[in-house]
């Protein structure tokens, strides 16, 4: 017996390395295995807990009430908050739309030029992330308030009598955004613009369409994955921005990134927060499914 | 209707060089395509063929020189203004489109009403044996059927000429040989004229009604695919259209027919035909095709044949390659001189002796016609 049992100890002992070895399944999922690791304790389990709090109750003193209600979702459809919602919603789309509007020519522009010169277009879009976040939000109050760089500037050269009102508006929160997210346009754009080879614009011309024409209907639906991508990665994070509009929109503008921060830090009401949390997390689920059911996820994403 | 379908007059493209300078991919090129012909551009990769196309299609502008297109200036005419359509060599089939919007595309451009487009884009579908397809997506069908959507889409523009780019390049052997024949089928049936860009010899002498070899920019020569095989008129074209042998030499006497050459390094003269103007003690390059050699035995002159008979020159055999219908054989020709000799295997045998065998001596002939005197490129 004792014999038998050592001659099949080793064998099992190298089963599962022998498995790894053999099994394309077991080894992705031993190479995937830390990232899994990471996200089930930094993604899932947080989320889990989001949504558990969102039915529970505010103590007294800041404290969590363990009783099972519906009480923080009742509460999130008062007009108040939906007007937060609508208003949130709103900033993120017209971000996006300005991302699209000031990034597409720029994409288009750098997928023209020269390979060489491309890579140092590119690389001049990323270098304004080298400073810190918060402190490019300070330029744009230098620039934008009422003794800034802008104002003066007009006012030097006799544009305007009186200065503007930029800062602490919804203006200012829509510029600060569209700058923020900017990048996240041009790059998907860039390498759906990039992919498009030049015989099909010359097919185009060839079948006697003029520039218009041949932008319309072959540029245009073929940098539509990229331009879908881009959105994406705008739209998502510009719902939940809360930064922008606090240093830029002053104590006027309010977005459900800045409701949520509130109940968290300020109100010390966390059930409420984690409802709110989660109706921000179902509305861009909703509005990100019904934005790519047409054309899928956007292939650039995977780029 | 003007007396050419297209015409190159003294046409020159000069691009700039990265490196600094200009680079001439068209150097001075004149051409006269007519109707309904099926004229082929052919030459090396960089030899100006493609350039020659593409400013036909309005792509490139010439830097000189002027094309005409049924006899009408071009200029700076843009692609879309142009009555010309162009089938690209990557087929640039719009892919977010599908094959019925695809051939569509253009004569929506056109503003033909929908009844017309749905009735021509059908029919021209059928042509290429494509009916059924219209709403497919080009990513869905082979190479050789997008090829046909290519051609669809171009031609049911009814164009007065058009241009194919090595359309047939991105296609394996066989498909390729099958798509050479029903293009030529289909340029006969629709009588456009065809301007067709390759690289492939063989593509261009079956398929077209004339060639123009092209080099460096260069147009070389212009004529019937016959001629251009038979006739060449330099040494790059004997080269470049089928396999040949060259044997170096001076002119050493010339009569009105034919030309005596005397072979460098070897005391034997050869006679041959001239393509070109000679004189006596100029350097010349004489060309001989494989296949019109032939080899035979002492028999004849055991039978008393006189062997002083001009091109009749003792040889040994090196190394011979049994390929079915042919046999290919390498001859030593003496002082150092090897030459290819195909020979058709007409008579169906088991006998080895009938397939020659390595180190065997024998006779070699080629008649005169056979033998072209070419001038030696300086």
């Amino acid at each position: 017996m004792a014999a038998e049992t050592s001659a099949i100890t080793p064998t099992s002992r190298f089963s599962l390395i022998r498995r790894l070895r053999e099994s394309s399944k077991a080894q992705g999922l031993a190479l995937i295995s830390p990232t899994l690791i990471y996200l089930l304790f930094t993604l899932v389990l947080p989320l889990l807990l989001v949504v558990f709090l969102s039915f529970m109750t505010r103590g007294a003193y800041g404290n969590i009430v363990y009783r099972v209600n519906l009480d923080n979702y009742t509460r999130l459809m008062d007009p108040l908050y939906l007007r937060i919602l609508g208003y949130s919603l709103a900033t993120a789309a017209l971000t996006t739309v300005g991302t699209i509007l000031i990034g597409y020519p720029l994409a288009y522009y750098i997928a023209r030029t020269p390979p060489r010169q491309r890579s140092i277009y590119l690389f001049l879009i990323l270098v304004p992330f080298w400073t810190n976040f918060i402190i490019r939000i300070y330029a744009w109050i230098m620039i934008l308030r009422t003794e800034g760089l802008l104002n003066s500037f007009l006012l030097k050269i006799g544009f305007i009598q009186a200065p503007l009102e930029i800062l602490y508006t919804p203006t200012a929160v829509l510029i600060g955004m569209v700058y923020e997210f900017l990048p996240f346009m041009v790059l998907p754009l860039y390498t759906s613009l990039e992919k498009i080879e030049p015989a099909q614009l010359e097919a185009a011309a060839d079948l006697g369409a003029r520039p218009h024409m041949a932008f319309l209907r072959v540029t245009l639906p073929l940098s539509l994955p990229g331009m879908i991508a881009g959105s994406i990665l705008v739209f998502i994070p510009a719902m939940g921005m809360f930064v922008v509009p606090d240093l830029m929109g002053g104590a006027k503008t309010i977005l459900v990134g800045n409701l949520i921060r509130n109940q968290f830090l300020t109100a010390r009401d966390w059930p409420f927060g984690a409802a709110a949390s989660m109706l921000l997390l179902i509305l861009t689920l909703i509005f990100t499914l019904f934005y790519t059911r047409r054309a899928g996820f956007g292939e650039e994403l995977l780029v | 209707m003007s007396q050419f379908a297209v015409e190159l007059r003294d046409v020159v493209k000069r691009f700039p060089n990265p490196a600094g300078g200009e680079i001439t991919a068209v150097n001075h090129a004149t051409l006269q395509i007519n109707h309904g012909e099926f004229f082929s551009l052919l030459g090396p990769s960089g030899c100006g063929k493609t350039t020659s196309l593409r400013m036909v299609a309005g792509f490139e502008w010439p830097t000189s020189g002027e094309i005409f297109i049924d006899g009408k200036p071009m200029g700076r005419t843009p692609p879309f203004l142009r009555p010309v359509n162009t089938v690209f060599q990557s087929y640039a089939l719009f892919q977010h489109m599908t094959i019925f919007q695809n051939v569509a595309f253009g004569l929506e451009m056109e503003r033909v009403s929908r009844q017309e487009i749905q009735r021509r884009v059908e029919a021209a579908l059928e042509m290429v044996q494509l009916s059924g397809m219209g709403s497919r997506k080009p990513r869905q069908l082979s190479g050789g059927q997008q090829q046909r959507v290519a051609l669809a889409r171009a031609l049911v523009k009814r164009p007065a000429v058009l241009l194919l780019d090595e359309p047939l390049g991105a296609l394996d052997l066989k498909l390729r040989k099958e798509m050479q024949l029903e293009l030529k089928a289909l340029q006969e049936q629709v009588g456009i004229t065809f301007i067709y860009v390759t690289h492939d010899q063989e593509e261009a002498l079956t398929m077209s009604d004339r060639i123009a070899v092209m080099n460096q920019g260069n147009v070389l020569q212009i004529g019937a695919p016959v001629e251009i095989y038979e006739r060449p008129n330099c040494r790059f074209v004997a080269d470049f259209i089928g396999e040949t042998n060259f044997l170096f030499g001076k002119v050493k006497a010339i009569d009105p027919d034919f030309v005596t050459v005397s072979l460098r390094g070897s005391e034997r003269e050869l006679l041959g035909i001239p393509l070109g103007k000679f004189h006596p003690g100029q350097e010349v390059v004489v060309s001989i095709r494989p296949e019109k050699m032939r080899l035979f035995d002492d028999t004849p002159l055991k039978l008393g044949v006189s062997p002083n008979q001009p091109n009749c020159f003792p040889i040994r055999i090196i190394h011979t390659m049994y390929i079915g219908s042919d046999t290919r054989i390498v001859i030593d020709f003496g002082s150092g001189v090897q030459l290819n000799v195909w020979e058709q295997n007409h008579l169906s045998t088991l006998d080895a002796l009938a397939y020659y065998a390595p180190g065997q001596e024998l006779w070699v002939t080629m008649r005169p016609e056979n033998v072209l005197i070419l001038p030696e490129e300086e």
